[in-house]
């Protein structure tokens, strides 16, 4: 479904990520794993068209969309829960799933918020708040929702376990299965090794900016590089 | 007591038409983040629009407004792609510059094409007044406050009801992610400022109703329209044309004490004390 080769990129003339191969098959589930300032963001970026300057392949379901503006990439299937969440905060949380929808203009909406509340009761229950006044589990709830609204291919998460409380790192990981079970892809960024890999099939680790090891969810959590430096065993 | 009741009915009226003018100008910062010093010039451009529709299609200005509003929009839809685009992530200094170069621009061609002279029209209700229980209406303060609550409830209806309004709401607060679920966003800041600028012509449409346009018409505004958005939290639209009825409110009830020329010490007075003590405004927050 999305193939990236020789992806280089970055904010300025250095690049960030460098020399970057990934793949993501029809409805899997792939782990982005790497230590802080690895380049993980960066690379999601570059999937959803939001990174400055990029060079190389991406393409998604056989098309490359490297050229591709950010706008338009939405429609192509590719959603995104964006670092840090980024919910309209002053929109109520019904206008935050509705915008999520935006590529499609389309009224008709019920089975999709329906999907989104079968996932998280709780967004049901917040509707006519404020997103802003949310708690951060909540609000990456409603991120999340906001994803699944766009009707995606393919779920691209950064980091949505992060500073949320274990409970609510296992209810979001509980729902990302749920997606997957529905035949969407997804990829997952993660700093939490060990509980990302428990909900994936494959991962790649990045470090400073390239791809340092990949592998399935059960070869990564043996092997000793990762053992040591990302679950401290 | 019935002094009192009169002036705030006057103050009901005007103010909704202050606040079909500054919500303008609101909206363009709460979307764009520019602060548009040449607003009131667009109002001055949208009152020439109404009096010429006024005197060579015969149409009554509240009505001639409409074509205000188009005319504008897409003179200010088309400025910011050729202009304010250019500016939106350059510092503070230089969106002034450019904005303020605009307001002089604008001044200045509407002097070169339709001459110093005041202009007014004539309509057939000028002069009539209602009697409300023991309150003076008149029917152009009347018609024109009518035009400016259908304006207002238009504005919100599209503001939250339609895909552009979402749009432009989401972009106003979060760009990057309203790119990520599809929107255009260098459209919509077109958008934003053509509907921005168009609504404060078509305030200036109706205020040509019971006023005049002259090519200075947009200074004796401006001070008005910003006060009227500092009350009510820049970048709020809500707070704009609720600010629009408190001002109109506060300069009618101040004719009661002062003498009329100084109706706009009482609104500066409380100006300065709201930047001073609330300059969020009183409806806004303290970010947008
Ligand atoms: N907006 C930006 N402008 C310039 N440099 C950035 C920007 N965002 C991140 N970087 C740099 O890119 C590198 C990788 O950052 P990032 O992709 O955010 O890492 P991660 O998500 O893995 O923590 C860091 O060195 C960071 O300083
Ligand atoms: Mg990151």
């Amino acid at each position: 479904m999305l193939r990236m080769r020789d992806l280089s990129g970055g904010y300025g003339p250095r690049p960030v990520i460098s020399r970057i191969s990934l793949d993501i098959a029809e409805g899997e589930t792939v782990a982005l794993l790497g230590a802080n300032t690895a380049g993980k963001t960066t690379l999601i970026r570059a999937i959803v068209g939001t990174l400055p300057s990029v060079s190389g392949v991406i393409a998604f379901e056989g098309r490359d969309i490297v050229q591709l503006p950010a706008h338009r990439r939405v429609a192509l299937g590719i959603a995104c829960v964006p670092e840090g969440r980024h919910v309209f905060g002053q929109m109520s949380v019904r206008d935050n799933l509705m915008m999520g929808a935006y590529h499609r203009r389309t009224e008709d909406l019920g089975s999709d918020l329906a999907d989104c509340f079968a996932l998280f009761p709780r967004v049901r229950e917040r509707q006519a708040q404020a997103a802003g006044t949310l708690s951060g589990g909540e609000q990456q709830m409603v991120a999340i929702c906001r994803a699944l609204m766009a009707g995606p291919r393919l779920l691209v998460l950064d980091e949505p376990s992060h500073g949320l409380a274990p409970l609510m790192v296992a209810e979001v990981h509980g729902a990302i299965r749920k997606v997957n079970a529905r035949g969407i892809g997804v990829l997952l960024v993660e700093q939490n090794v060990s509980s990302a890999l428990k909900v994936v099939d494959r991962g790649y680790v990045l470090e400073s900016g390239a791809i340092a090891l990949s592998g399935t969810s059960r070869d990564l959590q043996d092997n000793d590089t990762v053992r040591r430096t990302y679950l401290g065993i | 007591m019935i002094a009192v009741l009169q002036a705030l009915a006057d103050g009901l009226m005007i103010g909704g038409v202050y606040g079909v003018i500054a919500v303008g100008l609101s909206l363009v910062f709460g979307v764009l983040g520019i602060v548009n010093f040449a607003q009131a010039e667009f109002m001055m451009l949208g009152m020439y629009v109404a009096w010429f529709a006024w005197r060579y299609l015969g149409l009554d200005p509240l009505v001639g407004a409409a074509l205000s509003f188009v005319a504008v929009f897409c003179l200010g839809a088309l400025v910011q792609r050729l202009l304010i685009q250019r500016i939106m992530k350059a510092p503070p200094v230089a969106q002034i510059f450019l904005t303020v170069g605009l307001l002089i621009v604008l001044e200045n061609s509407a002097l070169l094409l339709f001459g110093p002279e005041f202009r007014t029209v004539k309509t057939a209700y000028q002069t009539r007044a209602l009697m409300i229980g023991p309150i003076f209406v008149s029917v152009s303060y009347l018609s024109a406050f009518v035009a400016a609550v259908i304006v207002s409830g238009g504005l919100w209806l599209v503001l939250t009801r339609t895909w552009i309004g979402r749009a432009i709401r989401a972009t106003a607060q979060n760009p990057m992610a309203a790119t990520l679920f599809g929107v255009d966003t260098r459209w919509i800041y077109a958008v934003a400022f053509g509907l921005g600028t168009g609504l404060s012509a078509l305030g200036g449409g109706i205020v040509l109703s019971y006023s005049s346009v002259s090519p200075t018409s947009g200074s004796q505004y401006v001070v008005l329209m910003f006060t009227v958005v500092v009350l009510g939290g820049l970048g709020s639209v809500m707070g704009a044309l609720v600010g629009g009825v408190i001002v109109g409110m506060i300069q009618s009830l101040s004719t009661l004490v002062m003498p009329i020329q100084l109706q706009n010490l009482a609104l500066f007075t409380i100006f300065i004390a709201l930047l001073a003590f609330r300059p969020q405004g009183l409806l806004g927050s303290p970010s947008r």
